[in-house]
């Protein structure tokens, strides 16, 4: 079913959310498939489903049927908890809005995936090596409040790939930053895609950022159109 | 997450909203604060009242008249034949020493001050059976009673209020009901007992007492006064002296003409009474604790509301249920038990207070801060906050991560 190469395989995923009597088909089969080291976006207008194929593509929410093989492995009938593993090794996330914790330090939220993975030693060199690699070596101890919309979203990025996930997952990456940070922060994803091979997934209706991947997965009223 | 990073986390979450922290903190200082107090004063009046009850003499039991429980026809006295077949070691080996006692109210007046003092006529024993001390003078020798001598030895009250000092008082001459007595000694103090003064009470031989005092027949003795070689043998001197009486009054089976009563039957009643004091003060006492948990978890409640994002957050970079139930069960009883900590502080400052007003106003009474108490509040102001925290914690970690992170 499943090649070797493939890091995310959906087949005939559907999603149904239930809003009081009414029955909303997010995903009426979708099936796609990323390589590993592949950089992909996925685009669509809004309602197209693209965020609810990130969430169950990031593990976050599981299909109402078909299947989704993660590095091999099947996850779409997995519970809560081995998810919750699942994310904390296999998925790093950029979000739109960051979200930091506001009131640890960058390098503590960097530490953050380490922690759940129940790393004890070389935490925080670890978690500084990270900061590092995103230019923030020398804002270790600082807030969120403390720094820039960018520099926020390099701790963000440095805490996705503290954990050398299979994917990293970036909800409109750049949504909430100025251009030049916004290209600066592209820049970044994509020098880790190239370093360390790691497939890199954007969600995003910014035709700039997609012309910028290999792929574009396109959506529509929760169907894939192109692909 | 070790046990250790969960509380240093709870630790920076708690400290990032100090007033509201200290807020949900106060009701369980209170509360715990309540308990320690009354708890302590609790103890302390149980201690006091039953030090007092003990101040009558260690091991002592009492032998008087007349059954207390039933009705018993041709009641016989205790005598001093039967005082004397009591001190027969063969007879009762576990009895120490027996002071023979007649007793009444008297009116005693040295110059114009007079006051109504109660009288023991006593033996040379009752010294050692009271453990009495003496401040000056000498006590009662066996002398004094064979001669029906006229002398007494004073309480302090009874010397406060004769002559306004408590020595230097041996060899005067005082009244009692009118008749001449010389001082030959004065006691120590004793502190108020349950049954009136220990202090207000004047001490003549038992014959002088017995033939121109209180007009009792001859060798009738009101109460005698039974020591026990130590407290564990005071059951069986009850049955030692009973048999004695027994066969010696002739009583009919079931029908004892007198009655045996122990230190330990006023010490079980006064423990019962007190101990229902002190659990009726520290239930009070924990209903403000419980309040104060409720605080907790209305509290927690607005926290896991307003940290839905940052639950969120947590869940997608690999928070389990277990971490998140955890992160909060933590943060709920680190807050009551800095509450306990505090409460625990203060409780023992309150007891502290109530300790000093008690001895201002004339009644000496320690409060007892037990280290039972301290525990106990500790390990149920932590257990308030855990079981408090449960709700809120539940709901944080049943949260689903989509919906978290779009809270907003």
């Amino acid at each position: 079913m499943a090649r070797k190469k493939d890091v995310i395989l959906t087949n005939g995923i559907e999603k149904v959310y239930r809003m009081g009597e009414v029955e909303v088909n997010a995903l009426c089969g979708v099936s796609v498939k990323i390589e590993k080291g592949e950089v992909v976006s996925i685009m669509g207008p809004s309602g197209s489903g693209k965020s609810t194929l990130m969430n169950i593509i990031g593990c976050l929410d599981r299909p109402s049927s078909g299947e989704y093989y993660l590095d091999n492995e099947l996850v779409s009938n997995m519970n809560d908890d081995q998810l919750a593993v699942i994310r904390n090794r296999k998925v790093g996330f950029v979000f739109q809005n960051f979200n930091l914790l506001s009131r640890s330090s960058a390098l503590l939220n960097v530490e953050l995936p380490l922690r759940y993975a129940g790393v004890t030693e070389g935490r925080k060199q670890r978690a500084i090596k990270a900061l590092e690699s995103v230019g923030l070596g020398d804002r270790v101890n600082h807030k969120p409040t403390e720094l820039s919309g960018g520099q926020q979203q390099r701790v963000a990025v440095a805490r996705a790939i503290i954990n050398n996930p299979s994917i990293i997952m970036a909800d409109e990456p750049t949504g909430n930053l100025d251009s030049k940070s916004g290209e600066e922060i592209m820049q970044l994803l994509l020098n880790m895609n190239k370093e360390f091979g790691t497939t890199l997934i954007i969600v995003t209706h910014d035709p700039k950022i997609s012309e910028r991947t290999q792929r574009v997965i396109r959506l529509y009223d929760g169907l894939v159109v192109a692909q | 997450m070790n046990l250790g990073q969960a509380i240093r986390e709870a630790l920076e979450s708690v400290s990032a909203n100090k007033l509201r922290a200290a807020l949900t903190i106060l009701g369980i200082v209170i509360g715990v604060a309540a308990v320690i107090a009354m708890l302590a004063v609790g103890a302390g009046a149980q201690d006091t009242i039953l030090g007092s009850i003990s101040g009558i003499g260690t091991n002592l039991l009492f032998v008087f008249q007349g059954n207390l429980q039933q009705d018993v026809r041709n009641e016989q006295p205790i005598t001093m034949a039967d005082v004397t077949a009591m001190r027969d070691e063969f007879q009762a080996p576990h009895i120490q020493e027996v002071a023979p006692i007649v007793r009444g109210t008297v009116n005693v007046s040295f110059g114009g001050e007079s006051t109504a003092p109660e009288i023991f006529g006593v033996t040379p024993e009752f010294e050692l059976v009271r453990n009495y001390g003496l401040i000056e003078g000498s006590f009662i020798t066996d002398d004094n009673v064979n001669g029906l001598a006229s002398v007494a030895l004073l309480g302090p009250e009874v010397a406060d209020k004769l002559f306004g000092r408590r020595e230097l008082i041996t060899g005067e001459t005082i009244r009692i009901e009118g008749q001449p007595f010389r001082v030959i000694g004065v006691l120590e103090p004793k502190g108020g007992g349950s049954f009136g003064s220990q202090d207000n009470v004047i001490l003549v031989p038992l014959t002088t007492a017995r033939v121109r005092l209180l007009d009792r027949e001859r060798d009738h003795v009101d109460v005698a006064y039974v020591q026990a070689i130590n407290a564990e043998s005071v059951p069986i001197v009850t049955e030692e002296i009973s048999q004695i009486l027994r066969t010696r009054h002739r009583t009919k089976l079931g029908e004892d003409d007198f009655t045996v009563y122990t230190q330990e039957d006023i010490l079980s009643v006064a423990g019962t009474i007190t101990n229902v004091l002190t659990i009726f003060l520290g239930g009070i006492a924990a209903i403000s604790l419980l309040v104060g948990g409720i605080g907790i978890m209305n509290i927690m409640l607005v926290s896991v509301t307003e940290r839905t994002k940052e639950i969120g957050l947590r869940k997608a970079v690999g928070a389990t249920k277990k971490d998140i139930l955890i992160q909060f069960l933590t943060e709920s009883s680190l807050l009551s038990l800095i509450g306990g900590i505090i409460g625990i502080i203060f409780g023992w400052l309150i007891s502290f207070a109530v300790g000093r007003i008690a001895a201002a106003s004339g009644t000496p009474f320690t409060p007892n801060v037990s280290l039972d108490a301290i525990l106990l509040a500790t390990i149920f102001s932590t257990a308030v906050g855990l079981f408090f925290g449960i709700y809120p914690a539940n709901r944080a970690a049943n949260l689903q991560p989509v919906e978290a992170l779009r809270y907003e």
